[in-house]
C-alpha cells in the first residue's frame, strides 16, 4: 500500500495546554480513515494540522512524501470539509464549486467539466444557482463535499461533517459518503465523535483521547479486541468485568449468555457468575436484560433476541455463561 | 385588534408633534415669502424654488456633494483598515479600541473645531514646530480653505464610518477565510473575494451616514473654511439666521431632505443586502 499522509512526532500546545503530547500515523492512499474520540481529544487539531490551518509546535507531517508542516493551507493538495461547511453566503452553489478551480487558475472549459461532474456526482444539479442561505443543511453539506472535492485533491479531510444533520438523514449521507470515497479512491480522513458512524463508514479507526492515541486498527478489531478500557467503554456496550489479576476482562453484551441457575446444559461452558434480573428492558430488535451479580453491587447486561424461546423477568436468578475465546483481556 | 391599535397612539402622537408638524411647517413656510423685515407671508408660491435653481445656489450644492463624496471616500479608505485592525485585536482589546474612536464624542463638536484652528492657524501648533524645525520660514496657511474643510469633515465624521465598518468586520465568519485558504486563496485573493465582499454592507452603511452628515455640516466650514467655502448647510444657516428669510431657507432645507431621504433608502436596501449576505450555519 502506498503511503499518502505520515504524521511524524507532532505535538501541539495551545498557550499552555498540551492537546497532542506527541503523536505518530501514517494514513495510506485510498484509505478511509476515522480519527475517533470524545470532544477535546486532539482530533480536529491534528486534522487542522494536516489541512495547514494549525501550526505543529514540534514534528513534520508528509503528503506523498512531501514535507509541508510549512506549507500555508492554499499551498496544500489537500481539501476540508468543515463542520458547518462554511458556504460563502455570497456566492451560489456553482461559484462555491468553482471557487478551488478560479484560485488555481484552471482554464474555464475544464472549470465548467469540473464543476459539472461534481454537481452531477452530489446530485446539485437543480440547485447551481441557489445560494446557501436557500438550502437544506444536508444540500449545503452536498455543497462543501463537492467544493472541496472539484479540486481533485489527495486528500479530503472531513470534520464532522454530518454533525448538524439530523438522524436519518446522517444515515442517508454516511452511505453516499462511502460510496463516493470508493467510488473516487480518494484518501478520505475523516474526524467524529459518532463510534457509530465511524464503524460503518471506515477502514480504519484511529481512537484518540487526551491526544495520543488509544488503538490504532480495524472497525472489527475495535469492537471485537479492544485493547484498552478506553476502546471498549467508548466504542459499543460493554461489561467490565474485573479479574482477580488486576485486568479486565470486557465482554460485549452479545457474547455473554444466560441460563437458569441450577439447570444448565452440557453443550456449553459453565456459568461463571450467577446474580439476579433486575430489568428487561424493550429496545426494537433486543431485549436488554440487567443481571445484579451476587457478592458485589455490578449490574451487567446481556441480549435476549426476539426469537429467543426463554424469555427472562425481573426477579429471576440466572448463571451467566460465555466462550473462553470471546474472552478480551485488558491490561490498562 | 381595537386595543392593538390604541397601542401605538403614543408613538403617533410623539412622531407627530416632534417630526411630521415641525416638517410640515417647513414645507409650508417653503412655499410663503418674506415681508422686507423678514416676516413670513403665506401665499403660496414656487419662487423659493426657483431661485435654488440660480447658478449660485447650483453651484454651491454641487460643491457640497463634491465635499460629501471626497469626504466619505477619505472615510472608507481610512476607516476601513482601522476598523479591520481592531476587529483583529484580541476579544478583550476590542471594546477599548472602539471606545478610543469614539471618544472625540464626548467633547462638544464645536470645541472639537476650535481645537483644529488652533492647531492649524497661522501661529498655530503645527505652523510653530514646522518653523522650530527650520522646514518653513514664513507660516503656511493650512486654514480657511478647502482642504481645511475636508480635514474637519473627514475628522469630525470618521467614527460613524468606523462603527458599521468595525461591526460587518467582527461578525464576518472567520471559518470562511479558513475555508477559502483551504481552497488556494492566498490572504490577499481570499480578502479580496471573501471579506471585502461580505463586509460591503458595512462600508454602504457607513457610507451613508457619512455622506448624509456631511451634506448637512455648517459648523466646520464655518469655523475652518472662513468665508469662501460656504456649504449648502452655511446657505440654509444663514437663510435663517442672518438673511432673515426664512422661506428661502425652508425651501433649501426640503431640498436637502429630499436628497437624505433618497440616500436613506439607499441605505434601507444596503441593510436588506447584509441580512441576505449572512453566513447561514444550520
Amino acid at each position: 500500500m502506498k503511503e499518502m499522509v505520515r504524521v511524524q512526532g507532532i505535538k501541539k500546545v495551545f498557550d499552555d495546554t498540551v492537546v497532542i503530547p506527541g503523536l505518530d500515523l501514517i494514513i495510506n492512499d485510498g484509505e478511509f480513515l476515522t480519527l475517533l474520540g470524545p470532544s477535546g481529544c486532539g482530533k480536529t487539531t491534528l486534522l487542522r494540522m494536516i489541512a495547514g490551518l494549525e501550526t505543529p509546535t514540534e514534528g513534520t507531517i508528509y503528503l506523498d512524501g512531501k514535507d509541508m508542516t510549512k506549507l500555508p493551507p492554499y499551498k496544500r493538495d489537500v481539501n476540508m470539509v468543515f463542520q458547518n461547511y462554511a458556504l460563502f453566503p455570497h456566492m451560489d452553489v456553482e461559484e462555491n464549486i468553482r471557487f478551488g478551480l478560479k484560485m488555481k487558475q484552471v482554464p474555464k472549459d475544464e472549470q465548467d467539466v469540473r464543476v459539472e461532474k461534481l454537481l452531477k456526482l452530489t446530485h446539485l444539479e437543480k440547485f447551481r444557482h441557489r445560494f446557501p442561505s436557500e438550502m437544506s443543511g444536508g444540500q449545503q453539506q452536498r455543497v462543501a463535499i463537492a467544493r472541496a472535492l472539484v479540486n481533485n485533491p489527495k486528500v479530503l479531510l472531513l470534520d464532522e461533517p454530518l454533525g448538524a444533520l439530523d438522524y436519518q438523514l446522517r444515515k442517508k449521507l454516511q452511505i453516499e459518503l462511502k460510496n463516493l470515497q470508493r467510488q473516487l479512491g480518494i484518501t478520505f480522513i475523516f474526524v467524529t465523535h459518532d463510534q457509530e458512524e465511524a464503524l460503518t463508514m471506515s477502514d480504519r479507526i484511529v481512537v484518540m483521547n487526551e491526544g495520543e492515541i488509544e488503538q490504532d486498527d480495524t472497525p472489527g478489531n475495535l469492537y471485537h479486541k479492544p485493547q484498552t478500557r478506553f476502546v471498549a467503554k467508548f466504542i459499543g456496550e460493554t461489561n467490565f468485568l474485573e479479574q482477580e489479576d488486576g485486568s479486565t476482562n470486557v465482554m460485549r453484551p452479545e457474547k455473554l449468555n444466560l441460563c437458569p441457575e441450577g439447570f444448565h446444559g452440557q453443550d456449553h461452558p459453565k456459568p461463571k457468575l450467577f446474580g439476579t434480573i433486575t430489568d428487561v428492558i424493550f429496545y426494537g430488535t433486543i431485549d436488554k436484560v440487567f443481571v445484579k451479580l451476587d457478592d458485589s453491587e455490578q449490574k451487567v447486561v446481556a441480549y435476549q433476541y426476539f426469537d429467543d424461546i426463554k424469555k427472562w423477568q425481573a426477579g429471576e436468578r440466572v448463571g451467566i455463561w460465555w466462550y473462553p475465546q470471546d474472552e478480551v483481556m485488558v491490561h490498562k | 385588534m381595537k386595543n392593538g391599535k390604541l397601542m401605538v397612539l403614543p408613538t403617533v402622537a410623539w412622531l407627530s408633534l416632534f417630526f411630521v408638524i415641525p416638517m410640515l411647517i417647513v414645507v409650508a413656510v417653503s412655499f410663503a415669502s418674506r415681508t422686507a423685515y423678514g416676516q413670513v407671508v403665506f401665499n403660496f408660491t414656487f419662487a423659493n424654488y426657483a431661485r435654488i435653481t440660480e447658478s449660485l445656489y447650483l453651484s454651491i450644492f454641487a460643491q457640497t456633494f463634491i465635499v460629501a463624496v471626497i469626504t466619505t471616500l477619505f472615510t472608507i479608505v481610512m476607516a476601513y483598515p482601522l476598523a479591520y485592525y481592531i476587529a483583529s485585536l484580541p476579544k478583550k482589546w476590542q471594546q477599548p479600541g472602539l471606545i478610543l474612536v469614539m471618544v472625540p464624542f464626548w467633547i462638544n463638536f464645536l470645541i472639537r473645531s476650535y481645537a483644529w484652528v488652533i492647531i492649524l492657524r497661522t501661529q498655530g501648533v503645527l505652523n510653530t514646530i514646522l518653523m522650530k524645525l527650520g522646514l518653513i520660514t514664513i507660516p503656511m496657511q493650512f486654514l480657511y480653505n478647502d482642504m481645511a474643510v475636508l480635514l474637519g469633515m473627514i475628522y469630525s465624521l470618521l467614527p460613524f464610518m468606523v462603527l458599521p465598518v468595525y461591526v460587518s468586520i467582527e461578525q464576518l465568519d472567520r471559518r470562511l477565510l479558513e475555508a477559502a485558504s483551504d481552497l488556494g486563496a492566498s490572504p490577499f485573493t481570499a480578502f479580496r473575494k471573501v471579506t471585502l465582499p461580505l463586509t460591503m454592507p458595512g462600508v454602504a452603511a457607513g457610507t451613508i451616514l457619512v455622506f448624509i452628515s456631511s451634506l448637512g455640516m455648517f459648523i466646520v466650514p464655518d469655523v475652518m473654511g472662513g468665508a469662501k467655502s460656504a456649504l449648502i448647510g452655511n446657505v440654509i444657516q444663514n437663510q435663517f439666521l442672518s438673511a432673515r428669510d426664512w422661506p428661502f431657507g425652508s425651501a433649501l432645507s426640503i431640498v436637502l431632505a429630499v436628497m437624505s431621504l433618497v440616500l436613506i433608502i439607499l441605505y434601507y436596501k444596503a441593510i436588506q443586502g447584509q441580512k441576505g449576505g449572512k453566513s447561514q450555519n444550520a
